[in-house]
């Protein structure tokens, strides 16, 4: 069989499709990139040159003004708005993911009463999103005198249904039951056994659960919207949307909104450059069922 | 010893214990402590469960049946009476929440379609093996995931807000006026946030369905002559439709909850009122209006539409795979 069209058709019509596909993607990374990089240049600017001329000129360049005015305003309410931030996600997302991942692994190696339904009740928390739970929460909180308190905010974060559900997948991938076998011939304690082998096994499967649980606390801004009203115990995410609210009547919040989006920004970006391996794993597992 | 050792349940376990203890105590003991250590490992995540879950919503429901009479200014406890169902009709003929609901349906209708099949579009893309710098384009392509929603609503508000976007600076010098906070481009200006944050993450997960197609399929496609496109949309989309559900839904989830952006925009926009979503009529009711039966019916009420639609799209799925065998 011959075919009728000719090599050099073949390869014109291949460049044309390359250049389109290639042309397509850059288009939407700059839909992606610009934005941010907006971000990065305003972040120069003080208040005059924000509203002024070109954005993305160097010129009258203010970024160390923005960020001693960022840390000093307010009696340095930024600093503490930072602290909150991290002691929330990352603390939380540490306890968190142990409770979610200690929690999957014994759906998966170990039997007992009721099992599947418990489990359906975890998917059940997986269907339901955080903010629907945050006015029911409020409720109960308040009337057992937790609201406005650290732990108004804290203890609802530790909770992660989709961790468990991942850590369950995870747990059967990573860690053989050879393992857990070999271990108890060799007299160790099921929780001895969890602790030194299955959860080293386990590590990367923890970063995942622990990557996302980070992500999820970092962006949290409905439940510490309802259950905080001392703005020392604000997270960023709260503390912004505040000194935007004040922008509108005394602009010169704007800059530092900016200045303090682009700081907020940065741990999650750091630690995703960082430990770019696993939320890959993590989200293939997730996908693949 | 002529114990009978019945294989149980765990039927993988084998009696090769220690010689010097009997198999049979070793056994039971060994049983014993598997208990324990599920009672260990479970319990915290349980207490959770319970505590941050079932309690919560299980108290928002009873709550939702009763209304406090406050006496004049609210002081003392008010007395709290059995209402049944009236914060429930109150909610569903209250035009603000009817009109919340249709701004969140027809944000649902916009949104979901556009960052499913833009993520989709975009993750054949970058699989076809044409694109150059690939690992770069999917990290700028991720980055607005790490970028928490409220601090993208702020960069996309003060890039929609006149005087301060060089986008609006751009299009007056082509003498074009544009108003991203108008009436009838509101909405698409908060979909458009939301696409920005989600399409990058929807996209990976794609991808991450993509890498793992078998490359046997992909062979035999191309041998019997099908093209990029086609392959894509007729072999590639089919094989990974379980990712494409999954995104689907927890796009069609997130997208009725809805808060953050237009919370942000009530700042800047008479367009965007302070109920113009459900969970802001939510917000509204328990912290303005400090009605908390009304927003307690209406937080039981979201929650029966999220997990009815998480349902019936699980549910459509897996009738469809059925059929599909």
């Amino acid at each position: 069989m011959t075919t009728t069209t000719t090599p050099g058709r073949i390869a014109t019509s291949r460049l044309t499709s390359r250049t389109v596909v290639n042309a397509v993607v850059l288009i939407a990374t700059l839909y992606t990139l610009l934005p941010a990089l907006w971000l990065l240049f305003a972040s120069t600017k003080n208040a005059d040159a924000l509203f002024g001329s070109d954005i993305f000129s160097l010129s009258d360049f203010s970024f160390a003004q923005n960020l001693s005015d960022l840390f000093a305003m307010d009696g340095g309410l930024y600093g503490e708005w930072y602290l909150n931030s991290l002691l929330y996600a990352v603390v939380g997302a540490l306890v968190g993911s142990l409770i979610s991942v200690s929690a999957g692994y014994a759906f998966d190696k170990y039997e007992f009463r009721h099992k599947e339904k418990l489990f359906g009740l975890v998917l059940t928390g997986v269907m339901v999103p955080q903010t629907v739970l945050a006015l029911p929460l409020y409720l109960v909180a308040s009337g057992i005198g937790l609201v406005n308190t650290f732990w108004a905010v804290f203890i609802p974060v530790l909770f992660n249904p989709f961790g468990v559900y991942l850590a369950r997948i995870l747990s059967s991938g990573y860690v053989p039951n050879e393992v857990l076998e070999a271990s108890r011939v060799d007299g160790a304690g099921e929780l001895q056994t969890y602790i030194r082998v299955s959860l080293r096994m386990l590590g990367p499967g923890f970063v995942t659960v622990f990557l996302f649980q980070l992500t999820a606390i970092w962006n949290n801004f409905f439940l510490p919207m309802v259950m905080l009203s001392d703005q020392h115990l604000y997270p960023l995410s709260l503390g912004l949307y505040t000194w935007n609210s004040s922008a509108t009547v005394s602009p010169e919040y704007y800059p530092l909104v900016v200045i303090g989006s682009l700081l907020a920004v940065v741990p999650l970006i750091v630690t995703f450059v960082a430990l770019q391996r696993y939320w890959k794993s993590g989200l293939t597992a997730g996908s693949v069922k | 010893m002529s114990t009978v050792i019945t294989p149980g349940k765990r039927g993988k376990r084998t009696g090769t214990a220690p010689p010097a203890a009997s198999p049979v105590r070793t056994r039971r003991a060994g049983r014993r402590q598997q208990t324990l250590a599920t009672v260990a490992l479970l319990a915290p995540f349980t207490a959770l469960l319970v505590a941050v879950f079932l309690v919560p919503v299980g108290y928002a429901i009873g709550l939702s049946f009763f209304s406090e009479d406050h006496d004049g200014l609210g002081f003392g406890g008010g007395e709290t009476v059995f209402t049944g169902l009236r914060s429930y009709i109150a909610v569903l003929s209250d035009p603000s929440f009817l009109a919340g609901f249709g701004s969140v349906a027809l944000y649902c209708v916009i949104f979901v379609p556009a960052v499913v099949i833009g993520a989709l579009a975009l993750a054949l893309l970058l699989d076809s093996g044409l694109i150059r710098l690939r690992r770069t384009a999917q990290m700028l392509l991720y980055l607005p995931h790490a970028v928490p929603g409220i601090i993208a609503a702020v960069i996309w508000l003060y890039l929609y807000t006149p005087g301060l976007s060089p986008v609006i600076k751009l299009f007056a010098q082509a003498d074009i006026t544009i108003d991203f906070l108008g009436l009838h481009t509101v909405l698409p200006s908060i979909v458009n946030i939301a696409l920005w944050s989600g399409l990058g993450y929807n996209m990976v997960i794609f991808y991450a369905a993509l890498q793992a197609l078998p490359r046997e399929v992909l062979e035999a496609a191309r041998i019997d002559g099908a093209g990029g496109v086609r392959t894509a949309l007729l072999v590639k989309v089919p094989i990974i439709r379980s990712s494409v559900l999954m995104v689907c839904m927890f796009s069609l989830i997130a997208a009725l909850q809805l808060f953050t952006e237009p919370m942000l925009m009530n700042q800047a926009t008479p367009m965007v009122n302070s109920r113009f979503t459900l969970n802001m009529y939510i917000y509204d009711a328990a912290f303005r209006r400090n009605n908390y039966g009304l927003a307690s019916a209406a937080s039981v009420i979201l929650l029966i539409v999220t997990c009815a639609l998480s349902y019936a799209v699980t549910r459509w799925a897996g009738r469809r795979d059925r059929s599909a065998r």
